[in-house]
Order: C-alpha cells, then sequence, then structure tokens
C-alpha cells in the first residue's frame, strides 16, 4: 500500500472512531441493496435531488443580486424588486442563465416530482411497509407548492402580484377567522410590500429548511425499508442465506449511481435546451414556464384580464374553480382544492389490495387508473385555461372522477384478484413491455393535445 | 375581502370577452434578432419617437454595443435624454404629468416585447386609425381605445376604419364590424406601386425593425445565450451522454 493510501486509511479511521461515516456510506449507498430491475420510472428520484441542488446553488446566487422591495423606483411604474430580478438578467455576469435554471427548475422539479409520485402509484410504492416513506413524500410536495406559490411573488410582474392575490384570498373565505387570516398572511390589507419580504423570507429560509429535513426523513424511511420495484416483489424475501444479502439486489454503489448518472445526463440536455432556449425549446415555455404577462410590473389598480396560476397548480385550480359556491359561501371550493392534494396522502390506507404493481393488478384498477390519468390531465389542462360554461361542466365531472378513484378505492380494490400471477422474483421489462411504454405515452400525449384543442 | 375574491373569479371569468376584442388577427412580425442593421435602426426609430414619453428604466444605453454600434456612436446619435453611456432610458417626462395627459402612464417598455410579443407590437403599431370620437384623434384596432396618439402618423399617414354589416347569430340584429383598415393620405414613406396605389411596405419595414428592436432589448443576452446552448447541448449528447451510456453499460454488464 502507497504512502499516501495508508495516510487516507489512518484519517478515516481517526473519522470512523469519532463519527459514523463509513458505516453510514455503506447503509445508504455502497451496500444499500436496490432491486435489479428498476426501470425507466425510477430516474425521477435522483433527479429531483438534483433539481433541489439546482435550486438551493441558484436561489443562493439569485439572493446576492435580488432586491425584495416593492417600491417604485422614482419617476417609472416598475418597482425595485421587477427592476432588480432585470438587473440580474443583463447585468450580473451570467445572471441571466442563473435566473433562467432557477425559473426553469422550479417548472421541472414539478415535472419530475409529479413523474415520481406517479411511478409510486402505478407500482403501488405507498403500500406497506413503506406508508412513511409515502407521508413524508406528500408533505415534501405540499412544501414544494409552497415553495412554488411564494417564489412566484418575487419576480413582483403582474401574475405574481394577482396570483397571490388570489390565493390569499382563498383564505378569506373561511367562515369566522377566513378575513383576518388572510390580512395575517399578507401583512396588509392588500398584496403589498409587507407580503414581498415575509414571502421572501419563507421563500429563501423557512421553507427549504424544513424541505432539506423532510428529504432525509424520505431517504431514511425508504432505505429502512428498501425500495419498491416495477414487479411490485420484496426483494427482502429473498435473501442469500450465507451472506444475507437479497439476492434480486444490487448495491446502490456502483450500480444505480452509474446509471442514474446517465438520467442526470439526459435529463440535462433537456434542461439545457429550455434555459438556453435551443433546439425548439424556450426558457418561457410559450408561456407556461414565465407567463407572458409577468413581465409587466405588478399593478395593483390593473387586474389582468385571465388569471391563471403557473402550469403544476392547474389540476386544482380547475377543481376550486369547478365547485360552486353554496349556503352563502364560497368555501367549498377551497376544501375541495385542499382535499384533492391532501387524499393522495391517503392512499396507504384507501388501496386495500396486496398487489402493488400494475403489472398484475385487475382490470378495474386499471380502467381506474386511466380515468385518473384522464382527469387529472385534463383538470390540468382546464386550470390554464379561462372558463366557460362547457369548460366548466367538464371540469365539474373530472372533478367527480378524480376524487372518485380515490373514494372508490377501497369498494373496487376489496377482493382485488391478480390479472396475472404475481412472481416470486423480480423480473426485468419484456421488449413488448417497452414498446408499450411508448404506445401507451404517445397516446396520453396525443389525448392531452386533442382535449387541450377541442375544449 | 370575499367581495375581492369575487372580484378576482368574476374578471378570470370573464376573459372571454376580452379574448374576443383579442381575437383581431395579428400579422406576422417576421424579426430577425441576428440582422443587426434592422436592429440599429429599430434603436434609433425607439429613442426618436418612443423614448419621449416611454421610458426603459431596465435598458442602458451601453448594451446597444451588443447590436455593433461603438460608444461614441450610441453618445453622439441616440443620447437625447441621458449623458452617460452607462446610464439606462430613462423617460424624461414625469410619470403623474403621463397620467394626467394621456390617462394612463405610459408604459415602461423594456419588457413589453415579452408581455405582449412581437406580432401584437407589429400589428398595434400599424394599427392606428382616425376616430374623432377619441380624445386624441386616433385609434387603434389592435387596442381598442387606447390613450396613446398615433405617434408614427407622419411616416404612415392616416388609416381609417372600414365597416362592414354583419349579422350577430346570437341576437340576430345586423352590426357594424370594423373589417380592416383603408390608408386614406399617405405619410413620409408611403410610395406608390406600378399600379399607382399606395403602398406602405417602407412604413411595415420602419415598424419591423422598431418591433425587432424592442424584442432585443426585451431580452438582450437572448442569441448569446443560444450560441452557448448550442455548446452546452453539443457536450451532452456528443460526450456526456455517451460517456455515462457506456460507462453505466460497463458496469451492468454482469448483472442478469
Amino acid at each position: 500500500m502507497s504512502k499516501l493510501l495508508q495516510t487516507g486509511q489512518q484519517v478515516l479511521n481517526w473519522v470512523d472512531e469519532r463519527f459514523p461515516l463509513t458505516s453510514t456510506w455503506k447503509a445508504h449507498v455502497s451496500e444499500y441493496y436496490a432491486p435489479k430491475n428498476f426501470n425507466f420510472w425510477y430516474f425521477f428520484g435522483s433527479l429531483a435531488m438534483l433539481v433541489l441542488v439546482i435550486q438551493i446553488v441558484t436561489g443562493i446566487f439569485l439572493t446576492m443580486n435580488y432586491k425584495p422591495d416593492g417600491n417604485l423606483i422614482p419617476g417609472t411604474n416598475i418597482s425595485v424588486a421587477f427592476a432588480s430580478v432585470e438587473y440580474i438578467m443583463r447585468d450580473v455576469a451570467g445572471g441571466s442563465i442563473i435566473r433562467y435554471m432557477h425559473s426553469t427548475g422550479a417548472s421541472m422539479f414539478f415535472v419530475v416530482v409529479y413523474l415520481h409520485m406517479f411511478r409510486g402509484l402505478i407500482y403501488g410504492s405507498y403500500k406497506k411497509p413503506r406508508e412513511l416513506v409515502w407521508i413524508f413524500g406528500m408533505l415534501i410536495f405540499l412544501c414544494l407548492m409552497a415553495e412554488a406559490f411564494l417564489g412566484y411573488l418575487l419576480p413582483w410582474g403582474q401574475m405574481s402580484f394577482w396570483g397571490a392575490a388570489v390565493i390569499v384570498n382563498l383564505f378569506a373565505s373561511i367562515p369566522v377567522i377566513g378575513p383576518d387570516l388572510s390580512e395575517f398572511i399578507r401583512g396588509d390589507f392588500v398584496v403589498s410590500d409587507a407580503t414581498l419580504n415575509r414571502f421572501f423570507a419563507l421563500h429563501v429560509i423557512a421553507v427549504p429548511l424544513v424541505l432539506l429535513g423532510l428529504v432525509v426523513a424520505h431517504l431514511v424511511a425508504l432505505h429502512e425499508v428498501g425500495s419498491n420495484n416495477p414487479d411490485g416483489v420484496e426483494i427482502k424475501k429473498n435473501k442469500d442465506p450465507k451472506t444475507g444479502i437479497p439476492l434480486d439486489g444490487i448495491p446502490f454503489h456502483p450500480y444505480y449511481t452509474v446509471k442514474d448518472i446517465l438520467g442526470v445526463a439526459v435529463f440535462l440536455a433537456v434542461f439545457s435546451a429550455i434555459v438556453f432556449s435551443v433546439a425548439g425549446f424556450s426558457a418561457e415555455m410559450g408561456g407556461f414556464f414565465l407567463e407572458h404577462p409577468n413581465f409587466d410590473p405588478a399593478d395593483p389598480l390593473k387586474t389582468p384580464p385571465h388569471i391563471a396560476p403557473v402550469w403544476y397548480f392547474t389540476p386544482y385550480y380547475a377543481i376550486l374553480r369547478a365547485i360552486p359556491s353554496f349556503l352563502g359561501t364560497q368555501v367549498w371550493g377551497v376544501l375541495g382544492m385542499g382535499a384533492a392534494v391532501m387524499i393522495i396522502a391517503a392512499l396507504p390506507w384507501l388501496d386495500r389490495s396486496p398487489i402493488k404493481s400494475i403489472r398484475y393488478r385487475s382490470t378495474t384498477f386499471k380502467v381506474a387508473l386511466v380515468l385518473f390519468l384522464i382527469a387529472f390531465i385534463g383538470l390540468g389542462i382546464l386550470g390554464a385555461l379561462p372558463s366557460t360554461n362547457l369548460r366548466t361542466v367538464i371540469a365539474q365531472i373530472l372533478s367527480v372522477i378524480y376524487f372518485g378513484f380515490f373514494l372508490g378505492m377501497p369498494f373496487y380494490t376489496k377482493n382485488e384478484k391478480p390479472s396475472a400471477p404475481v412472481p416470486e422474483r423480480v423480473t426485468f421489462s419484456t421488449a413488448r413491455q417497452k414498446l408499450m411504454f411508448f404506445v401507451y405515452v404517445a397516446i396520453a400525449i396525443g389525448g392531452a393535445y386533442a382535449f387541450a384543442k377541442l375544449v | 375581502m370575499i367581495s375581492k375574491l369575487v372580484l378576482a373569479f368574476g374578471l378570470a371569468a370573464s376573459a372571454p370577452a376580452f379574448a374576443a376584442s383579442a381575437g383581431v388577427p395579428l400579422d406576422a412580425a417576421n424579426i430577425n434578432l441576428r440582422d443587426t442593421e434592422s436592429l440599429q435602426r429599430g434603436a434609433q426609430t425607439f429613442v426618436n419617437y418612443c423614448l419621449s414619453c416611454h421610458g426603459a428604466a431596465v435598458m442602458r444605453y451601453n448594451r446597444l454595443q451588443d447590436i455593433g454600434l461603438t460608444e461614441d456612436q450610441i453618445k453622439n446619435n441616440l443620447m437625447f435624454a441621458s449623458d452617460k453611456v452607462g446610464n439606462t432610458m430613462k423617460v424624461a417626462m414625469a410619470a403623474q404629468d403621463g397620467k394626467q395627459w394621456f390617462g394612463a402612464t405610459p408604459p415602461d417598455l423594456s419588457l413589453i416585447a415579452r408581455s405582449r410579443g412581437a406580432d401584437w407590437l407589429y400589428s398595434y403599431l400599424r394599427g392606428f386609425y382616425r376616430d374623432e370620437s377619441r380624445p386624441t384623434g386616433w385609434n387603434n384596432r389592435v387596442f381598442d381605445k387606447v390613450g396613446m396618439p398615433h405617434v408614427l402618423w407622419e411616416l404612415q399617414g392616416e388609416q381609417v376604419a372600414v365597416y362592414e354589416k354583419v349579422k350577430n347569430h346570437s341576437t340576430g340584429k345586423e352590426e357594424e364590424v370594423l373589417t380592416g383598415l383603408k390608408l386614406e393620405s399617405p405619410g413620409l414613406l408611403t410610395t406608390k406601386n406600378a399600379k399607382g396605389e399606395l403602398d406602405n411596405k417602407e412604413y411595415d419595414d420602419r415598424v419591423r425593425d422598431l418591433v425587432n428592436y424592442m424584442v432585443f432589448m426585451s431580452e438582450p443576452v437572448k442569441v448569446k445565450n443560444e450560441q452557448i446552448g448550442y455548446l452546452v447541448l453539443l457536450f451532452l449528447l456528443f460526450v456526456l451522454i455517451p460517456i455515462s451510456y457506456l460507462l453505466k453499460k460497463e458496469y451492468w454488464k454482469d448483472v442478469h
């Protein structure tokens, strides 16, 4: 052994006697055994981590030049905050790239997290013993929504201002305490500089701290019970009698680290195309990542004709608008919107079937899942559009399907018969499964496009 | 607070009415951000005609070096309202005065191309017509009852609205609908074509240059970022992705 390696080992021993460095590395990385049959859907956990890091690092550099100040620059009708974002875009070295990475990262965070959650849904990753993994994941999702909402106010454009005005006003519909509550959140009678300052504080430190803690909890819980896989087989049930290592497991490092690097590289290609607006992509993504009216400075006296949330909130916004007010209050829509998010957390207890993977689940469940997907995407499209009578009716139907999927689940999964026998050991995707994946994706995208054109 | 909520949602619901007025078909601006001569002409039009009432509070004069101008050229030809080349394009007119004179403070134009889009601006700047019912004597086809007068009227000439009687399908009554604009008296940029008809192509080109400049001004880094972006994509597609694919394949060859 060379002198250098020897010294290195001595340093490591010194640390290990005082801190569980090697054992932690082993438990969570080099000797964490993950099923060997992970497919495409299993990239999105590590990609979510990547985007989290991108958001934190770019966020740090953005705060160095951003000014949370809603006051107007004398002689103009634009605010210090709005101008500071443009200062970053124009005068800070590399500023436009950092800012676009952050704005693109916000949307891509939801892209990867929605796909990550969908993976959990189709392979039953929320089921026993992974209920807490799912709950921590849902809390992360809630934090993420809060983080996105708070951060969206900071550029202090028209959509920042009016989006925040609408959402904070939702709290005002709560009986008795509502009006005082929304005033407490804003710190003023209307969205103002006070609101901007507190949203900035919450966005850059409070919520990220909670988010990081939850990510750690999510991973610790996952590594305690082990990863699920596309077959829904518990690999810990088949261990090598001598070594105690799962027969279908492979160490996370190096197998999944090198595989995730490939996922990261492909993801970065898409991400960079958006950030740099090349190859047919753009940082605005047609107004879905950066809304066009948000390039108008916030004007408290001029309500935009159409206030639409950013795309990742549109399914819930559509549910909010679909629920009519009755008994003299509008709180039902707000409750419905909240319930639409919260009910996802109840999945481990709503689903009563022991079958985990969609590969072996009954036709009933598959139909229910397809309907749910149609409802979710349909609501997402409707939530981005101005409402008309027809769209409201469609949104109401889709909302019923959305909730029906969850609330009906205890009944339609109660005596579920597997469509095929669940195997003892994990299997790799067949060529037919791989082909069908592309067919399903094409149908989903084509269907969504047709729906958006027709409504 | 509830009433505000209702107001916000009511406005969101009334958006189709807006969509109808915004439904005026827009003409394609066909701008080219790499055409520096067009951008320079646009910058000239901008500082001469727009900057007296509108500001561009986040656009620095020396940024015009990006479109091929030298600091001296900028100082000598384009700076009327400011003396330092690093200054932003502030407007000399006070915001309050603007509000009093035009009914609304003329918006800052730094980012207007990103909120409205190039086609809208191109159509808007060519969409003014005489309307004696308006305080300025001008109205606009794309932005009905706009407070802004037709600043470029000398160049374009005067247009009048052409109305047609159209039957409204929901009410069954005939209504007058604005279907187009006609050039009534020629402007400085109006020419006559071979048939002797008035032709405003030169004016359209002038507006195209102006819009091109405004799109540049709304995101000056765009062209440069695209160049960096292609290099980044080339690296990812032809270096990082192949290498990481081969690495993965090498490590995974013993997994069955």
